[in-house]
């Protein structure tokens, strides 16, 4: 697989128009490479520094020290924002306030109709992505008739439309109740699995963390785990040590090894916490 | 509550009034204004009439619609109506009480007062009940196109109606939404002076304009990543093109303006 | 004693249109006093609609709502001093913030009452101690805190109101499990101080699991059920059927119990799993081959 996004060493801080700095370190020094069609989820508490690094990708924001590549293109480079940033779509925690038209249509055709493209083809991208995320019946309502789940799906059909290879999606679902959510997450994984889009998916909610195929934990602007979900959520004590939760399935095998148990946290779904705890009663 | 609020709203159908090109709702809208006013005579005034009522026909809207949008501003009309009685005291006289005089001019001259403004209401809702918030900015928007050689800003113009009218819902329903919190904290928006009652807006204004901020901003990242630059190298998905029946209408609409003018002047 | 009792409370919405809806529907409740409990139901189950009528801020089509005996509408006069006494905490609570400090904002409510400055000084103090702000943040523009401690200090202006009871919509929403956890510790400490009855509306189940003695769970527009935390959770299939789901070591503990293992039928926090499962283990060893 080839790398699809670069971060080297990057350090970041705020500062003002002058250039006068506003902030500690919200980045210390991260490294990160994102490979072309994978799933990951950035796992950390608010302050962590997991939304800056996102902002960091697309350029929003750019390195107070270090690089951010994109498919080869420099951050920095004013040139090519737009270049990146059609690679490299958005999504945002409010879905609210990225939705720009009073049509739903209208708005998935905002983004390519920034970028320059024929009318018809226009047409053919918004009717795709209204359907590839299953709010093409509702293409003709207003956003303010929608719910919160499918205002956020709207907000990603905006982002499909133009087609990028990667989507960054910033807490889509923190303002979202159970069912919203769940829409979401849907979503999420299945442009991941069947379009092959690169997903990166920052979130403080573990149990969407467990559908990535890697979890990137950020602490104090680091990171201070990398690795597949079954390993990063059998680390209860790490987790919790950082304010981050852990599924119960875990956690059980945990707080029963803690008990004197001879159990293995080796288990972060229902099925196989049951497996291993029937293996206790062999 | 404040979301029941329907001035502006649109109403999608599939009619032929639907389909009319916006650009050209606007022109028949401004020139239908004209016929309603152009002349004295109620033969003109009952040109432009028909017309509205041809054109409420064809926009096949349910009635009741229109007499939601009328009723808000029936205080204002009666208020001109009593004015135009009270004033006008030419022509012969009904009835007179002190120095107020009922004339026959005053009555004729508020009816009519009375009629245009209700049809001007009726009319400039058909306008956006039948056209989406999106196609009226477009149109606005192409409308001024020839302005922008003067260096006026009608892009950006018409992106801003276009954020206004989005989020006016949403800043309703947050203002009923921050009302109701305040309630709960005691507030009172009902009693006291009016310095009171000015002073009791405080707690709800000031979160709904960081509010406003706040979403302004986002909004703004929000539309930089999806590469908004300005009208600078964008299309449009919806292309504004005029068909057979637009200009029928436009023919149609001419016709009548021009019978209006005549009538007027041969009465 | 009940502190809040409805009688068939019903409401609708844009009532004589066509898009009328029946948010709440004949819903009689009773609310003991000193109650710590906690409310579900799936978005549109009419829990938020149902608690705006519990403090007088909606207005019933029909039934009634009685506080403390009395039909909080008999006397519109008396409105706004129920609202003093059931306080009501909205989802996102920050964004009502207004003040330019958080101090003054603590103090709205009790201001509104027409307290004394000194009433007013202790309350405040007292309210920002439950939601942890210490004295140097109270000083500080509300704008300048962070999300979580915005969050508080909207709670800690609805707790200076010394309500007999609070009502919570969703406290935690949109936070991260840092700042959920404070809130949740928070409220279950001035539950235990004050004795005062708490409603505390939520979608997360592990929340509930976490400090509730009773659930009330709506689901369209009327009471689904209203009983003992373990009661409820006794009945996880039929939550997931209106749309809830149960907390992840119910399920686990249901698969387990179905494969033999002795558990209660009840189990909701992961803590009761563990020590259940650590009894029939020891159980087990101690016993041989006994089941």
């Amino acid at each position: 697989m080839s790398k699809q996004i670069e971060v080297q060493n990057v350090r970041f801080h705020y500062t003002d128009e002058e250039g006068n700095r506003l902030s500690g370190d919200v980045l210390k020094g991260v490294s990160l490479e994102i490979e072309k069609g994978s799933f990951t989820a950035v796992l950390g508490h608010n302050g962590s520094g997991k939304s800056t690094l996102a902002r960091l990708i697309n350029g929003i924001l750019v390195p107070t020290e270090g690089t951010v590549s994109v498919m080869g293109m420099d951050t920095r480079d004013d040139d090519l924002i737009f270049d990146i940033r059609r690679h490299v779509g958005m999504v945002f925690q409010n879905p609210d306030n990225q939705i720009v038209a009073t049509i739903v249509e209208e708005d998935v055709a905002f983004g390519p109709e920034n970028l320059g493209i024929d009318p018809q083809e226009i047409r053919k991208r918004v009717d795709d992505a209204l359907r590839s995320v299953d709010m093409y019946d509702y293409r003709l309502h207003a956003p303010s008739q929608l719910s919160g789940g499918q205002k956020q799906r709207v907000a990603i059909a905006g982002i499909i439309a133009m087609r990028p290879d990667c989507i960054i999606l910033d807490e889509p679902t923190a303002m979202l109740d159970p069912r919203g959510r769940r829409e979401v997450m849907e979503t999420i994984s299945m442009l991941n699995r069947e379009y092959g889009i690169t997903v990166i998916l920052i979130t403080h909610y573990m149990d969407e963390a467990v559908k990535a195929d890697r979890v990137v934990v950020m602490d104090d602007g680091n990171i201070i785990l990398d690795n597949t979900p079954d390993k990063v959520f059998t680390k209860p004590e790490l987790l919790q040590a950082v304010g981050l939760d852990v599924p119960q399935a875990s956690e059980l095998l945990w707080e029963l090894k803690n008990a004197g148990l001879p159990a293995e946290v080796n288990a972060i779904d229902e099925a196989s916490c049951v497996e291993a705890v029937m293996k206790l009663f062999d | 509550m404040l979301k029941d609020i329907t001035i502006g709203q649109y109403f999608p159908g599939s009619s032929l009034l639907h389909k009319l090109d916006a650009r050209f709702k606007i022109v028949f809208t401004l020139l239908y204004i004209v016929m309603l006013f152009v002349g004295d005579s109620f033969f003109s005034l009952a040109i432009g009439i028909a017309y509205c009522i041809f054109a409420l026909v064809l926009s096949r809207l349910p009635v009741r619609l229109f007499w939601k949008s009328l009723k808000p501003l029936l205080p204002i009309l009666i208020f001109t109506v009593i004015l135009n009685v009270i004033f006008i005291t030419d022509g012969k006289v009904y009835f007179q009480l002190g120095i107020f005089k009922i004339t026959e001019d005053g009555i004729s001259t508020a009816v009519r007062m009375a009629v245009r403004i209700i049809f001007l209401i009726i009319g400039s809702s058909l306008l956006t009940y039948t056209t989406s918030p999106i196609q009226l900015t477009d149109a606005i928007e192409r409308l001024l196109s020839p302005l922008k050689k003067l260096h006026f800003p009608v892009h950006s113009f018409a992106m801003m109606m276009t954020i206004a009218l989005r989020f006016i819902p949403t800043l309703m329903e947050e203002t009923d939404k921050i009302i109701a919190a305040q309630k709960a904290r005691g507030a009172n928006f009902e009693s006291g002076k009016l310095i009171d009652k000015a002073k009791a807006l405080v707690p709800v204004l000031v979160p709904l304009f960081v509010s406003a901020f706040r979403r302004a901003e986002e909004l703004a990242t929000a539309m930089e990543c999806r590469c908004y630059r300005g009208d600078i190298g964008r299309t449009k998905m919806k292309q504004m093109k005029s068909s057979c029946r637009d200009w029928i209408a436009l023919c149609i609409t001419g016709i009548m303006l021009a019978g209006a003018i005549a009538v007027n002047t041969a009465f | 004693m009940a502190i809040i009792r409805t009688e068939k409370l019903t409401y609708k919405y844009s009532e004589g249109t066509p898009f009328e809806t029946t948010a709440v529907d004949h819903v009689d409740l009773e609310i003991e006093e000193g109650a710590f409990i906690g409310v579900i139901g799936s978005t549109g189950s009419g829990k938020s609609t149902l608690m705006q009528h519990l403090n007088g801020l909606l207005r019933p089509a029909s039934g009634k709502v009685i506080f403390d005996g009395m039909d909080i509408w008999a006397d519109k006069s008396r409105l706004r001093d129920i609202r003093f006494q059931i306080g009501l905490v909205f989802q996102y609570p920050e964004y009502q913030l207004f003040e330019d400090t958080v101090y003054k904002d603590i103090a709205y409510g009790p201001a509104n009452m027409g307290l004394s400055e000194s009433e007013i000084n202790e309350r405040v103090l007292e309210a920002a101690r439950f939601v942890c702000l210490d004295e140097q943040q109270l000083s500080q523009s509300p704008f300048a805190l962070s999300g979580g401690q915005k969050r508080r200090a909207a709670i800690a202006g609805v707790m200076a109101l010394r309500p007999r009871v609070l009502i919570l919509d969703e406290p935690t929403a949109g936070l991260d499990p840092m700042g959920r956890e404070d809130i949740l510790r928070e409220i279950k400490a001035y539950h235990r101080e004050t004795g005062c009855t708490i409603l505390f509306v939520t979608h997360s189940m592990e929340d509930i699991a976490k400090c509730t003695q009773k659930i009330l769970v709506m689901d369209h527009g009327s009471v689904f059920c209203y009983d003992d935390t373990a009661a409820v959770f006794r009945r996880a299939e039929e939550l997931e059927k209106i749309g809830l789901s149960v907390p992840q070591i119910t399920k686990i503990c249901s698969r387990l119990r179905e494969r033999g293992i002795q558990l209660d039928d009840n189990i909701y926090t992961v803590k009761e799993a563990c020590r259940q499962l650590a009894e029939c283990y020891n159980k087990r060893k101690a016993g041989g081959t006994d089941a």
